[in-house]
């Protein structure tokens, strides 16, 4: 069965919550939020996830619109301030995507470039990314693998914790700290290498580490069991077609291309 | 007592210089109609406590803002807020960009009659470099190292509600009332825009009463103003105003504010109204899907 690059990595993101079990799963975006879904739906249904307004759903809503769902299915009231209120509990795992991403896992959507005063080019705002990453475990899912998102330095903005010394706060471990994967549209990765240096332990199908090392501004460790990034199954893309009938995921990544590459476009 | 007020009386205790408070969250239920009316008036050298959404860009882009206190400005499906954007990138305005639960914390201190609350978020990032006024503490209890988050205090918060009486009961009948309860607890003079003014006796159901979410003796002020939030959403009553949001943006980045004033803004809320198409037509647009 062919299966696109999109949702070849939204299958290898919905495996970060295999384990979680009874967690608040927050996806930010189209496939992240698809990959939360889609954990929900087989893996690990302890998982819980609000409707991105103020309810919390016993069953995920498609991704494309409640039409022909069968109406929301909502367990509890969950507004913005109560999200909080579990969040500060520690209890929840959040799929973002940031526009930088730095050696530490450091994280940035606030700004990019010039000074504080007037930056060059301003994003969000730090948004929830500090108390994100202070509280709970959080992972990264970056589109499009480059040297402008894995930066050489630190970000530009450091909106979220990583595993900095040079900035763990008084009576903290590095090990407090908890991010779990980075999901990009060549590999997969965690922060199990040495001192919790980023770490690849799957290429996608037809690429190179080469070509890794080439998009990335660091030095990355590799997994001794390095491997290749399983192809989604039948039930994954089954369930894929029910969570997205509307099929928005071929809408996300520039020019939709496919899950294996040709070996013209990358030879193993 | 009787707080119905018309929207220039409601907005004249606001002087230059003030803390402003503003409700909603990005292009949910903001008081764009009270936001229109500081846009006419020669208030300046405001800060502003938000949420933010088009409430702040417009502020900042018509000169009134001399502080932002903010953790994100973004109109959700448009993430970049395009007049704060252009804000930010010629330095025009200072900021204090906090997590939003830091926005929440402060508000909270002020509620409380706190001068601070300690929190864990923001250590190890930027916003303690880029918030010098951000303090550390130590605590008592153990060997860690705590942000003070210090109170927010408006000197006056500006909040949008489904229905309210004259005595300043309010309601909020979307599925949330985000961050209003605090904003008006936390402010000195809370003044409240309203999609309609009803009796009472509105609120005798005990259900219409769990809407209510903070007591009347934190409203100062009630400004009947259907259609009060546009373009923002006013959830169950309309939805955000996509095309509209699309033509602010394109107005902002291309032209400036002057050009979006001259289209829109008007000398009064019925004449900004008329050039939206009028208040049957915003109140027919769609509620977002998620």
């Amino acid at each position: 069965m062919s299966f696109s690059l999109a949702e070849l990595m939204v299958c290898a993101a919905s495996r970060i919550f295999d384990d979680d079990g009874e967690v608040l799963v927050t996806g930010i975006g189209l496939l992240p939020r698809l990959a939360a879904s889609l954990a929900m739906s087989s893996s690990n249904p302890d998982i819980m996830m609000t409707d991105s307004q103020s309810f919390m759903l016993a069953r995920p809503n498609p991704v494309s619109g409640l039409e022909g769902h069968g109406g929301q299915a909502n367990e509890n009231w969950m507004g913005f301030a109560r999200i909080f209120d579990n969040v500060w509990s520690g209890h929840r795992h959040a799929l973002v995507g940031p526009s930088q991403i730095d050696r530490f896992g450091q994280s940035n959507i606030s700004a990019l470039g010039g000074s504080y005063q007037a930056p060059k080019v301003q994003l969000l705002g730090v948004g929830g990314f500090p108390c994100n990453s202070i509280s709970h475990d959080n992972s990264f899912f970056v589109p499009a693998h480059s040297r402008r998102v894995f930066v050489e330095g630190e970000c530009d903005v450091v909106c979220s914790i990583g595993y900095n010394p040079g900035r763990l706060p008084r009576g903290y471990k590095l090990s407090d700290i908890d991010i779990r994967n980075v999901i990009t549209d060549l590999c997969v990765m965690d922060f199990q290498g040495p001192e919790h240096q980023m770490r690849v332990i799957s290429l996608h199908p037809g690429v190179t580490l080469e070509e890794v090392r080439d998009k990335t501004g660091f030095e990355l460790a590799v997994a001794d069991s390095l491997s290749v990034t399983p192809p989604p199954t039948t039930q994954q893309l089954t369930l894929l077609a029910e969570l997205d009938p509307g099929d928005l995921r071929a809408r996300q990544l520039k020019g939709n291309p496919p899950g294996e590459r040709s070996t013209k476009e990358g030879a193993v | 007592m009787d707080k119905l007020v018309s929207a220039s009386e409601a907005l004249s205790v606001i002087e230059d210089g003030m803390t402003i408070g503003i409700g909603g969250w990005g292009p949910r239920r903001k008081p764009m109609a009270l936001v229109r009316e500081l846009l006419r008036s020669p208030v300046k050298d405001l800060t502003v406590i938000a949420y933010g959404g088009a409430d702040v860009g417009l502020l900042c882009a018509a000169g009134k803002v001399r502080r932002v206190i903010f953790a994100f400005v973004s109109l959700d499906f448009m993430p970049l807020e395009p007049a704060f954007r252009k804000a930010r990138e010629s330095g025009a305005i200072e900021v204090m960009e906090i997590d939003e639960g830091m926005l929440l914390l402060g508000l909270r201190a002020a509620a409380w009659g706190c001068p601070y609350i300690p929190t864990r978020i923001g250590l190890g990032t930027d916003v303690l470099k880029n918030a010098p006024d951000l303090a550390l503490v130590d605590s008592p209890y153990d060997d860690k190292e705590w942000v003070a988050m210090p109170a927010l205090c408006p000197d006056v918060a500006l909040l949008h509600v489904t229905a309210a009486d004259r005595r300043g009961v309010c309601e909020i009948a979307g599925p949330d009332h985000y961050m209003d309860d605090v904003f008006a607890r936390a402010a000195k003079h809370t003044v409240v825009s309203t999609e309609s003014i009803v009796d009472t006796s509105h609120f005798h159901d005990p259900t219409v009463a769990r809407r209510v979410f903070w007591e009347r003796n934190c409203t100062q002020a009630v400004v009947h103003m259907p259609g009060g939030a546009h373009p923002s959403s006013s959830d169950p009553v309309y939805g955000f105003d996509v095309a509209h949001f699309k033509r602010y943006g394109q107005l902002m980045a291309e032209q400036g504010y002057p050009a979006w004033v001259d289209e829109f803004l008007g000398a009064d809320e019925a004449a900004y109204q008329d050039s939206v198409g009028g208040l049957t037509a915003i109140q027919a647009l769609p509620l977002p899907v998620y």
